[in-house]
């Protein structure tokens, strides 16, 4: 017996169009029926915190750093809203979708790639931080900050912090055997960088370890970012922690399709 | 003559030191049902996660559709429909934005998307719950579902893990007549099962399989003459005389086997002059699946 003939195209490419697309497409028409409860807690979680630090330090502290308190806390806790809507749902979100609802088995048996299913989960996610980033910054012009040109750029910036954290986050998911892993994600890593960011109070009255920690913790320069676009750029350095940014991503993009393919694929 | 659709040879799969597949052969001509039938655990799912590279196998050869696995697997996947045994739809997501995203999956140009779902919809008896959520739908429109999702961009071959398991009669039934209407319009079908009556009705050819080989293949009827004969005579009794009547069988040459309250005396139309009473009756894929297999249905 002869096998088929095989059609013109023998291999299909990596990181073809229609594949992103189309795991774009499923994550876009999930959104639509839970856009509210993610938007709403992406928005009133920076407004909480804006309004107990800004208010409840801003009394005590004044200025910082030559902002207003509630200024740099505004422009910080954009990185925050950028890691809470990225790492977070990247992490949770990943395992529930390979884990309980067996997504990724459907994906992967259609011709997507693993690759390309964990670019476009990322490209995703990231879009929306993109776009949750921006909520703290609002809620701190209407509290007074003054709005400034340089704060267009802020989506791009939230995007990029964006993409690596979800890159993080899936990565996590494909190392974790269980949710119980991810307690230690949390305590152990996320928290103390969300800490050592620069968001709430500056680096550099910090012992010099916690210094060092910030400037290789991709949520401070995301942080330094933000708050040079509200307030001026600072030329190469601000160029650096793009630099630093991107980096961040690119090398977490490709450990969380190292960690999915082990998952996904036995 | 006819082109092969699938074709394994020498195929490993092993999990540690779990051997799951061992040495599979699997030959799927263009056009054909063929059920794979075993007890579970036979390697039946692993065989399946292999033809969409979902497994990779350690070792022999794999093509589906022409294309070499595991290398070629995605332009293999483009041109085939799966259906898992485990229900993978959006729950939240409505009939129709299930199938939406599938289209886009398989890439189905914007031109004909439309069309593609309203055809789905038609097979899987679903027009008019549309707009209805996954989570909303019974189990037998649900496995529908799954079944229509698995065949919106018309693949030319079309896996089909445990279509039916888990479901009512009446359902299983309702698939049985989606799956046998796909097979009439040509589409190749691998379908694992461990329904016998679904391989016996589906399946033009059944690889009957057991610790990850193939122990027997052939049409349903073929496998039940050569290896149960035309008649089997089921004798029932107190476990003592159970035995005996083994052992007097054993002595004529004729293969036995238990099916709980009975013993079931394989072949009996060639055992001439074989006297104990019991009840007469065609020998059927269940008395096959057992003696090869040397397990029970469940």
């Amino acid at each position: 017996m002869a096998v088929a003939n095989p059609p013109r195209a023998r291999r299909l490419g990596r990181l073809e169009r229609p594949a992103l697309t189309g795991v774009l497409v499923r994550e876009v028409v999930n959104f639509s029926s839970y856009w509210k409860s993610s938007t709403f807690s992406s928005t009133v979680e920076p407004t909480i915190y804006l309004l107990a630090f800004g208010f409840g330090f801003g009394a005590l502290v004044g200025r910082i750093g030559g902002y207003e308190y509630v200024e740099f806390v505004g422009t910080g806790t954009v990185a925050t809203a950028v890691l809470f809507s990225s790492a977070f749902p990247a992490m949770f979100g990943t395992f529930v979708k390979y884990q309980f609802q067996r997504t990724y088995d459907a994906i992967l048996a259609a011709p997507v790639d693993t690759e390309e299913l964990v670019t476009a989960e990322a490209l995703w996610i990231a879009t929306r931080a993109g776009v949750y980033g921006c909520v703290p910054l609002l809620v701190a012009i209407v509290f007074g900050l003054d709005p400034a040109w340089g704060m267009l750029a802020v989506p791009l910036i939230a995007w990029i912090a964006g993409f690596g954290w979800a890159c993080f986050g899936i990565s996590v998911a494909g190392f974790s055997k269980s949710f119980e892993n991810f307690n230690y994600v949390v305590s152990a890593v996320l928290t103390p960088l969300f800490l050592v960011a620069g968001t709430f109070f500056p680096l550099d009255t910090l012992p010099g370890w916690a210094q060092f920690l910030g400037n290789v913790n991709p949520l401070h320069h995301c942080v330094e970012l933000v708050r040079h676009a509200a307030f001026g750029w600072e030329g190469w350095t601000d160029l650096a922690r793009v630099a630093a940014l991107v980096a961040f991503g690119l090398i977490l993009w490709r450990i969380a399709i190292r960690a999915m393919a082990r998952k996904l694929v036995d | 003559m006819s082109d092969l659709a699938i074709r394994l040879r020498g195929v490993v799969k092993r999990y540690g030191a779990i051997t799951a597949v061992d040495g599979l052969d699997l030959d799927v001509p263009e056009g054909t049902c063929v059920g794979l039938l075993g007890p579970n655990g036979a390697g039946k799912s692993t065989t399946m996660r292999l033809l969409t590279a979902q497994a990779i196998a350690d070792e022999g050869e794999l093509e589906v559709l022409g294309f070499r696995l595991p290398e070629e697997s995605k332009a293999a996947r483009a041109e085939c429909g799966v259906t898992p045994q485990l229900d993978n739809l959006d729950t939240t997501l409505t009939v129709e934005q299930n199938l939406l995203v599938f289209a886009h999956l398989y890439r189905i140009g914007r031109a004909d998307r439309r069309e593609a779902i309203e055809r789905a919809l038609v097979m899987a008896k679903l027009t008019d719950r549309r707009d209805s959520r996954v989570d909303k739908l019974s189990g037998g429109m649900r496995r529908r579902l799954l079944i229509a999702r698995a065949l919106v961009h018309r693949p030319r071959l079309v896996l089909l893990d445990e279509p039916t398991v888990g479901l009512d009669p009446q359902v299983r039934q309702e698939l049985w007549a989606l799956i046998d209407a796909l097979r009439s319009e040509g589409t190749t079908i691998l379908m694992s099962t461990h329904y016998i009556e679904e391989a016996q009705r589906l399946a033009d050819t059944v690889l009957i399989m057991s610790h990850g080989k193939a122990v027997a293949s052939g049409s349903p009827a073929a496998l039940v003459v050569e290896h149960a004969g035309h008649e089997v005579l089921e004798v029932y009794g107190p476990p003592a005389r159970l035995a005996e009547v083994e052992a007097v069988a054993g002595a004529s040459g004729l293969r036995t086997r238990r099916t709980g309250t009975s013993v079931s005396i394989l072949g009996v139309e060639a055992g001439n002059g074989f006297k104990i009473d019991g009840e007469r009756r065609p020998a059927n894929l269940e008395d096959v699946f057992v003696l090869l297999t040397g397990e029970e249905i469940a």
